[in-house]
């Protein structure tokens, strides 16, 4: 048994999802490899090397694999699966959006967003926006897995790996980079972030989200929001925290004029504590919060603000 | 150009599931079904395309048993012109179902498939990515915006850290997300009229498909349920219990 896990990484830095995807391959036993494919990633496989428990990582450095186009790297990541019982990536956009090649390419189900290994070929991963737990067996001969990475601890340091430089370079032409347009913010990002403080549709601009970054200031916060506060324009989509957003477990989410729609709680109610702030105590965020505050968010905010 | 819709049939978003006490599954007795969010949002694009004059037919395909016609009508109400129902009972996992649009692409032959990113009840985001596995066609998932050029598609995808363009060959793939458009609703007229668009019914053993699942699901259990918590009166007190009581602050 030995168990492939793709790395994501950025300028020259492994992302922290990498290391809890790298637990999860633990819990499966045998070896791992650690696969760094991207353009001018050396760096990034220097970390990797470092990571503990990993037996090798893999090193594809090539133009090719830069912005992990899914149709050169899912070529990739076949030709390797040789070998491999398990070939393992975060439940991020990236993985998300070449693992199902691989794993069709290969002619293998995959088995997306696991929660928990139960075994070698077992696992439990969520259904219906989290409303229910499914327990699935598979019959495959390669798993093909994308791990929920709030669901696992993240790896720690310690290890020292070889590095191998593989020299294929899969072009399939098809798809070319254009352009991006990433947030940069000084705060942590919301999927590691110890504190969240989101704003919904109550916050009712853009402008008021000062208020909100104001109180993550003090509490070394992400800020998050809710699909309503997306689509109306206030925030941009890399916030959007839920079942089709990022799936977040903090120790603190603090949910400002959200209204605790099921696929708002698909992302946050594995926090280990919920506050919500909300007007109408009908509001179903009140169900899941631990301390619940009915106020106007106006008020409330820049009291809490303050009182930190 | 042609372009090929895939649609599924599912629980409606609205409605809370419930497991069932033998563990077995999800209660879906009397539950109002529907079709998946980001299909509806599939089906939106292609007719938006074939307004703008960018495509001449729009073909929809749903897989499953005989009420997913239910949704097939659906997207012919909003604009698709034909319909193609490939009919099985088994519950189709997504390698099943990208090889039998891979089927379904070879005969059609469309310069664009658009599907949702992922179905709200199996949560798999997998089906688009498959079929561009077997076909050899690119794939722009996640999408809020699609351009068409020469021969090419651009696609801007929401990813994790904000947006990224891509420039796909056609024939390609589309899988999308909330924001790339907002779904009409049908009307009447174009409802009685969906009902005499011509629909196509198949099996899995028309295209030669083995459809078996690869996963067996042993049991299907409630998620953990939150402790109840309380309703604080004041921002002092709510300061307090976290510093004090849950020490998180
Ligand atoms: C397929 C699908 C996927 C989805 N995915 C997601 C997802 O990933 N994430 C997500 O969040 N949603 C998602 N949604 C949308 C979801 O169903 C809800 O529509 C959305 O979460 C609502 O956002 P909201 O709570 O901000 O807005 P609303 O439901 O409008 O709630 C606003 C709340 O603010 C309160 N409020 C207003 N003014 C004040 C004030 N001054 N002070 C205090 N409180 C105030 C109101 O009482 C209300 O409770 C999805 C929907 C579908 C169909």
């Amino acid at each position: 048994m030995a168990t492939l896990v793709i790395a994501e990484h950025e300028n020259g830095a492994l992302k922290g999802a990498t290391l809890n995807t790298v637990t999860a391959a633990q819990q499966l036993g045998g070896d791992i490899d650690l696969l760094v494919a991207g353009s001018d990633c050396g760096a990034a496989a220097e970390a990797a090397a470092q990571v503990a428990g990993v037996n090798k990582v893999l090193l594809a450095d090539a133009d090719c694999y830069n912005h992990q186009l899914a149709e050169n790297l899912a070529q990739l990541v076949t030709e390797l699966s040789s070998g491999y019982s398990h070939i393992l990536a975060p439940a991020t956009t990236t993985g998300k959006n070449f693992m199902p090649r691989v794993a069709a390419a290969l002619d293998v189900a995959q088995i997306s967003d696991i929660v928990s290994v139960e075994g070698a070929d077992t696992f439990k991963r969520p259904i219906y926006a989290g409303n229910a737990i499914a327990t699935v067996q598979s019959s495959d001969a390669v798993k093909v897995i994308t791990v929920r990475t709030t669901a696992f601890d993240a790896a720690g340091e310690g290890g020292s790996a070889s590095v191998e430089a593989l020299s294929a370079a899969h072009d399939a032409g098809v798809s070319s980079f254009v352009k991006e347009e990433l947030a940069v913010s000084d705060r942590p990002e919301l999927t590691s972030a110890k504190v969240i403080i989101s704003g919904g549709r109550g916050m009712a601009n853009g402008e008021n989200f000062e208020m909100l970054e104001k109180v993550a200031d003090k509490l070394g916060a992400a800020v998050g929001a809710s699909r309503a506060a997306v689509d109306a324009g206030y925030v941009p989509n890399d916030m959007q925290v839920g079942q089709t957003g990022k799936i977040v477990a903090p120790e603190l989410y603090i949910a400002v004029g959200i209204s605790g729609a099921i696929q708002h709680l698909a992302g946050m109610k594995d926090s280990k504590y919920i506050v919500a702030i909300n007007k109408d105590e009908e509001a179903p965020i009140f169900q899941v919060a631990d301390y619940g505050l009915v106020a106007d968010l106006f008020d409330a905010v820049p009291e809490l603000e303050q009182k930190l | 150009m042609k372009v090929l819709v895939a649609v599924k049939r599912v629980v409606d978003y609205n409605v809370k599931i419930r497991v069932k006490s033998d563990e077995s599954g999800v209660d879906l007795a009397n539950v109002k079904m529907a079709m998946n969010p980001f299909c509806e949002i599939a089906v939106e694009e292609a007719v938006r395309l074939k307004e703008s004059g960018a495509a001449d037919e729009i073909v929809v395909v749903s897989m499953g048993p005989k009420a997913c016609q239910e949704q097939i009508r659906t997207a012919m109400a909003l604009g698709a012109d034909r319909g193609i129902q490939i009919e099985t009972d088994e519950d189709l996992e997504s390698l099943a179902v990208a090889k039998l649009l891979a089927k379904v692409v070879e005969e059609e032959q469309p310069g664009l498939v658009i599907l949702g990113k992922q179905s709200i009840d199996s949560d798999n985001n997998q089906t688009g990515q498959m079929l561009g596995a077997i076909t050899g066609m690119p794939q722009g998932t996640f999408a809020s915006e699609v351009n068409l050029g020469e021969g090419i598609v651009d696609v801007t995808r929401e990813v994790d850290g904000g947006l990224q363009t891509l420039s796909l060959k056609m024939p390609a793939i589309v899988t999308t997300d909330l924001r790339l458009n907002e779904p009409r609703y049908a009307s009447l007229p174009n409802i009685m009229k969906a009902k005499r668009k011509p629909l196509d019914v198949k099996t899995p053993a028309d295209y030669g498909v083995d459809v078996t699942p690869r996963l067996k699901t042993l049991k299907v259990e409630a998620p953990a349920q939150r402790e109840a918590g309380i309703l604080v009166s004041s921002v002092d007190e709510l300061v307090e219990k976290l510093k004090n009581e849950a020490k998180v602050i």
